[in-house]
C-alpha cells in the first residue's frame, strides 16, 4: 500500500434538499498527513468529515480509503468506519456506560476483541492521556475537555489507519481547550493520519502539514499553513483571515 | 403522618430525599397539614354517619363478620383473598409478555428502509387496532372467539389463559408507545456516534439507545403496571373466579357486600407500593436531571 494516498476525494458533491453543501471537492491526504480544514460555519467542513465516515451518503464523486473506494456500491459501511475514527464537536459519550465501557464497547462488539484484552488496551491509551484514574466514572462527572480526551481515546481504541476530527474544541471553555489540543498534537507527532475541521487557527497553524480553506462548498486554497496563514493567494482566504484576526483569533 | 425525629426545619438537607415533603416543611407546616387533613376527614366522616341510610350502609359494607368472612372464604364460599393470588398471577405473567411483545413492537416501528415497510405497518396497525378497543371487547373476542373456532388445544385452553392473552395484546399496544417515547428521546447524535464507531444498526440500538430509552420510560411503564393490576379483575367476565368475581359471588349469597371493600383494599394495598416506588424513580430522575443541569 505504499505510495497510496490514506484518503483521497474526487468530485465529491452532497446536496440538502436544495441546498448544495459540497460543489465538487478534490483532497488528497498522504499517509502520515495532518490536514487542517478551515472556512466560516457552514463553509462544508463537518459535511465532508461526514462523508469520508459515511454518515452521510455523497451524491456523486468518490471517496478512496488506503486505495478502496468506499463510496462504491456494495461496500459494508460498517466495516469502513471500524478503520476511521471521527470524533465530535459535542462528544456523544454515552452516558449510561463508565468511561472503559464507552471504550471497549466497539472493539468487543464490532472487532469482537476479547474483554480483558480490550480492558487492557484501554487503560493503556487512558494511562497515556492521563485519564486512568476516570476509567470508572460517568461521562457526566467529567469536565468536558476530560469528556472530549475520553472521545478521542474511544475513536482511538479501535486502532484507525485514518482520524476525522469535527470541530473538538468548539464547544469547551476556553480553559479546557489546550489539555484536548495536546493530545491531537501527540497523535500527530506519533504519525496518525488526521483530518482535522477546526476554527483554532493558531491550532491549525501548529499541527497541519497542509491547510485547506472551504468556501461554499469549494476547497478554494490549499498550501502549507506557513503560507495560507501569512500569504494567502485567494481573495475569500484573505477575507476570511482578516476577519479571523480582527477578531484576536490569530 | 407521623413525626418520629425531630422534623429538620428549612430547606432539606442536600443528600436527603427531597421528595418526602413533610422534612421541608418544618414544625409549624406539619402542625397545619396535620390540622387540615383530619378537618377535612372529619367532615367527610360526619356527612357519611349523619346520611339517612348510613346504618345500612355500615351492616352491608364494613361489617366486621362479613369482611372476615368474605376474606378468608366460608363453606361453599370462595375466598376473596384466595381469589386474589390469581390477579396476582394473571398480573406478573402479562407483565413478563407486555414488556417483551411491547418492546419487539416499538423496535419493529422504528426499523428504517423500504423493504421493512409491511413490518412498520403490521406494528402500526396492531398499536392503533389495540389501543382503540376496550380491553373487556377483546376479552370477549378473545376469550369467547377463539374457543368456537375449535382450532385443536388453542381453542381448549383455560379460561384464564384467554384473558392474560387479551391483557398482554391490549397492554403490549401502550407499553409499545411508552417504549417508543423514549427510544425517540434519545438523540440521534448517541446512534451516529455509536455508528461511527463501526457498530450495525441493532448493536447501537442494542448497547447504546435502548438501555437509555428504557431507563428514561420506567416510571410511565409502572404507571401502565398499576392499571393492568386493577385491570385483571375483567378477566373474571370469562369465568374465572378472582378477587371481583369471589366478591361478587360472595355478595350475591350473603346479601352483604362488604365483599367488595375487602376486594377494592386488597387491590389498594398491592397498588400503593408500586405507586410509591413509581414516584421515588420519578423524584430521583428528576434529582438527576437537577444534578446533570448544575454540571
Amino acid at each position: 500500500m505504499n505510495g497510496q494516498p490514506a484518503l483521497l476525494l474526487e468530485g465529491v458533491h452532497k446536496s440538502f434538499g436544495e441546498n448544495e453543501v459540497l460543489r465538487g471537492i478534490d483532497l488528497t491526504v498522504a499517509p502520515h498527513e495532518v490536514v487542517c480544514l478551515i472556512g466560516a460555519s457552514g463553509s462544508g467542513k463537518s459535511t465532508l468529515l461526514r462523508c469520508v465516515n459515511l454518515v452521510e451518503p455523497i451524491d456523486s464523486g468518490r471517496v478512496v480509503v488506503a486505495g478502496e473506494e468506499i463510496t462504491a456500491d456494495g461496500v459494508d459501511a460498517n466495516r469502513i468506519r471500524r478503520r476511521i475514527g471521527i470524533v465530535y464537536q459535542s462528544f456523544n459519550l454515552f452516558p449510561h456506560m463508565t468511561v472503559l465501557r464507552n471504550i471497549t464497547l466497539a472493539p468487543r462488539e464490532a472487532l469482537g476483541t476479547d474483554h480483558a484484552e480490550a480492558e487492557k488496551s484501554a487503560r493503556t491509551l487512558l494511562e497515556r492521556f492521563g485519564l486512568l484514574d476516570k476509567q470508572d466514572e460517568y461521562p457526566d462527572r467529567l469536565s468536558g475537555g476530560q469528556q472530549q480526551r475520553v472521545a478521542i481515546v474511544r475513536a482511538l481504541a479501535m486502532r484507525p489507519h485514518l482520524m476525522l476530527l469535527d470541530e473538538v474544541t468548539s464547544a469547551l471553555d476556553p480553559e479546557l481547550v489546550a489539555e484536548v489540543l495536546a493530545v491531537i498534537k501527540e497523535l500527530a507527532s506519533e504519525g496518525m493520519t488526521m483530518l482535522i475541521a477546526t476554527h483554532e487557527m493558531g491550532f491549525a497553524r501548529d499541527i497541519a502539514d497542509r491547510v485547506c480553506f472551504l468556501d461554499a462548498g469549494h476547497i478554494l486554497e490549499e498550501g502549507p499553513p506557513e503560507r495560507i496563514f501569512t500569504a494567502p493567494e485567494n481573495l475569500r482566504t484573505r477575507q476570511f483571515l482578516g476577519r479571523i484576526i480582527e477578531a484576536g483569533r490569530l | 403522618m407521623t413525626q418520629g425525629g425531630p422534623a429538620a426545619p428549612g430547606p432539606s438537607a442536600p443528600g436527603k430525599d427531597p421528595g418526602r415533603g413533610s422534612r421541608a416543611l418544618g414544625n409549624r407546616g406539619v402542625l397545619v397539614s396535620s390540622a387540615s387533613t383530619v378537618l377535612f376527614f372529619t367532615i367527610i366522616a360526619v356527612v357519611v354517619v349523619l346520611a339517612p341510610g348510613s346504618g345500612v350502609v355500615a351492616e352491608r359494607f364494613f361489617s366486621p363478620s362479613h369482611l372476615w368472612q368474605s376474606l378468608v372464604g366460608s363453606e361453599g364460599l370462595p375466598s376473596v383473598l384466595g381469589a386474589f393470588l390469581l390477579n396476582v398471577q394473571i398480573f406478573m405473567v402479562s407483565e413478563v409478555f407486555i414488556l417483551i411483545l411491547a418492546l419487539i413492537i416499538a423496535v419493529v416501528r422504528g426499523i428504517p428502509g423500504p423493504v421493512f415497510f409491511p413490518f412498520r405497518l403490521v406494528a402500526v396497525a396492531y398499536t392503533d387496532l389495540f389501543r382503540g378497543v376496550p380491553l373487556i371487547l377483546v376479552l370477549y373476542m378473545i376469550g369467547f372467539g377463539v374457543p368456537g373456532l375449535g382450532l385443536g388445544f388453542v381453542s381448549y385452553l383455560p379460561d384464564v389463559t384467554y384473558g392474560v392473552i387479551s391483557l398482554v395484546l391490549v397492554y403490549s399496544a401502550y407499553v409499545a408507545e411508552v417504549y417508543r417515547a423514549g427510544i425517540e428521546s434519545v438523540h440521534e447524535s448517541q446512534n451516529a456516534a455509536a455508528r461511527s464507531l463501526g457498530l450495525t444498526r441493532w448493536q447501537s440500538l442494542r448497547f447504546v439507545v435502548l438501555p437509555q430509552a428504557i431507563r428514561r420510560v420506567i416510571p410511565p411503564l409502572l404507571n401502565d403496571f398499576i392499571g393492568l393490576q386493577k385491570d385483571t379483575a375483567l378477566v373474571s367476565v370469562l369465568g374465572s373466579i378472582e378477587a371481583a368475581r369471589a366478591a361478587q359471588i360472595y355478595g350475591a349469597s350473603e346479601f352483604n357486600y362488604a365483599s367488595y371493600v375487602v376486594a377494592a383494599l386488597l387491590f389498594v394495598l398491592i397498588t400503593i407500593p408500586l405507586a410509591r416506588f413509581t414516584d421515588r424513580l420519578i423524584a430521583r430522575d428528576k434529582r438527576r436531571r437537577e444534578a446533570g443541569a448544575l454540571a
